[in-house]
């Protein structure tokens, strides 16, 4: 069983994405809802992606989600899996598919959120099996 | 405005070398820029137009044009990785239309493999790029994006990883012709298929070889195309698109070249059916199956039937693709394949391309770019050029 003990590198957080990084040290994946257009995008912007407002604000997502693919990286010392997993709010996310049998992740199937400490930085949202 | 029959490609070069331990980036440039003009026919003084992408050394395009010693009224620096140079010369076809310059000149060159990069198997950081702290710690590197992209495609719609090997072995098949090809030899669908996993589901033979090298490629206005001794090749059509990953909508079953496809086909007055010859960017075998579909070559999921069986060999199937070897045999200098891509499809229309390879009656090509990641964001660009 190949698992995941590659070094995490720490994301760069900046003030426009301060919140989502100080939630991830809480456990909590936070993504951005836009106020005049109802509408959750990810990763989390001050202004809509999809109407251009500034009104938009940050919501508390569930965690869960499934697979929408991945690929195990094997030519590295530690084979890890990319992986997009599309929340149950409807954004899909780049991530790591961990705590797993990795020959074992299939499409589709569902995960739920999981934060993994990070070598500098804020833990970051990674999933395992549900 | 259309650029419809407005510009000619009046000179093509691609460096010979494959791996430049001995020449600089800027000395890879301005040999490439020689060799485009020589054939041309035209002289470093006939040049008032340059172009070139995030692989010139130095800011922007001055100081390739400072180490030239070009003397210009028009620049451009559009970057879009790869497919900067299929974008580049419809922009060099836009600014003759509009008078902004007559003679343009677009520069490649790239030493990856001098230098020893991890060009696929480690994940680069675009620094204060918005989506770097995103995706940087998930470790995605260029294999294993366009490897989800090709996973998602196999689940969607069926297809397997034989018919992406179909992609290499064609390219392999036109490789063995080339003597400057990286891969020269001729592979099956097995030993593509039992090649080492990089990332799941590519192989090895999945991925384009890396190379030093580069190219080039000289734009004209009609009038200097025919005062030049060469067979003539006009522009007629050019789309671009760049395609990200729509607010976290992200959907990797298709790319930019959905609308820069179309684009360049409607300013062209041309379809699919009337292409004799196809330069597909081929990152991964999954990238030219994905284009080829966008392009309307074949439906949405079925690039696999049309790739397979040796459908993309020159003189045994229907649609003949990168008779150069393309980057999965021959090179992909500076990592960004878009600029070949042009060459190669102008060597067809020129009646230029090894006779082994040589499309018969070749008047229309295609040649496309990918540049950035299938699976998060990339410039697609689409360019048609006709024989004259």
């Amino acid at each position: 069983m190949a698992t995941q003990e590659r070094k995490i590198p720490g994301p760069e957080t900046n003030p426009e994405t301060k919140p989502f990084w100080e939630a991830a040290a809480q456990g909590r994946l936070l993504i951005k809802k836009c106020a005049p257009c109802g509408r959750v995008h990810y990763y989390p912007r001050a202004i809509c992606p999809f109407c251009g407002s500034d009104q938009t604000e940050w919501v508390t997502a569930s965690g869960r989600g499934t697979v929408y693919s991945y690929s195990v990286m094997r030519r590295v010392p530690t084979p890890y899996a990319l992986a997009y997993v599309t929340l149950e709010e409807g954004v899909s996310m780049m991530t790591n598919i961990v705590d797993c049998d990795l020959d074992a992740i299939r499409i589709g199937q569902p995960v739920t959120v999981t934060f993994k400490p990070t070598e500098g930085g804020p833990p970051v949202p990674m999933f395992r099996p549900a | 405005m259309t650029i419809k029959g407005k510009a000619y490609i009046g000179g093509i070069y691609e460096h010979p070398t494959r791996k430049a331990d001995d020449k600089s980036l800027a000395q890879l440039h301005a040999e490439s820029a020689r060799g485009a003009l020589e054939d041309a026919g035209l002289t470093r003084d006939d040049v008032d137009g340059y172009f070139c992408a995030g692989d010139a050394p130095g800011l922007g395009g001055l100081s390739m044009v400072d180490y030239m010693g070009l003397k210009l009224r028009h620049m451009d620096t559009t970057e879009t990785g790869g497919s900067s140079y299929v974008i580049h010369v419809a922009h060099a076809a836009e600014a003759i239309v509009a008078g902004k310059c007559n003679v343009a000149l677009i520069t490649l060159a790239g030493r990856p493999r001098a230098e020893g990069m991890a060009t696929g198997t480690a994940p680069r950081n675009y620094g204060a790029s918005p989506d770097a702290a995103f995706e940087y710690p998930f470790g995605p590197t260029v294999v294993n994006q366009y490897a989800m992209a090709a996973m998602r495609h196999m689940h969607e719609f069926g297809t397997t990883s034989a018919q992406l090997a179909w992609i290499k072995v064609a390219a392999s098949h036109h490789a063995q012709h080339n003597p400057h090809a990286m891969l020269r030899e001729v592979v099956t669908v097995e030993d593509v298929v039992s090649s080492p996993m990089i990332s799941d589901p590519l192989h090895r033979l999945d991925c384009c070889v890396i190379s030093d090298g580069g190219g080039a490629i000289v734009v004209v206005k009609p009038e200097i195309a025919k005062s030049l001794k060469r067979p003539r090749v006009k522009v007629i059509g050019a789309g671009e698109a760049p395609k990200h990953q729509m607010g976290g909508r992200v959907d990797l079953t298709y790319t930019g070249a959905v609308w820069s496809g179309p684009a360049a086909f409607a300013e062209a007055g041309v379809t699919p059916a009337d292409i004799k010859y196809v330069s597909i960017y081929d990152s991964f075998t999954i990238t030219v199956l994905i284009t080829l579909e966008d392009l309307g070559f074949s439906a949405k999921g079925q690039g696999g039937k049309l790739v397979a069986d040796g459908n993309l060999i020159s003189g045994a199937g229907k649609l003949p693709f990168n008779t150069d070897g393309g980057g999965l045999c021959n090179n992909h200098p500076a990592n960004r394949g878009g600029l070949t891509k042009v060459v190669e499809a102008v060597r067809q229309l020129r009646g230029e391309a090894h006779p082994k390879v040589q499309v018969k009656n070749c008047d229309v090509a295609l040649a496309h770019g990918t540049g950035g990641s299938l699976g998060t964001r990339h410039g697609s660009a689409t360019l048609i050029m006709e024989r004259e």
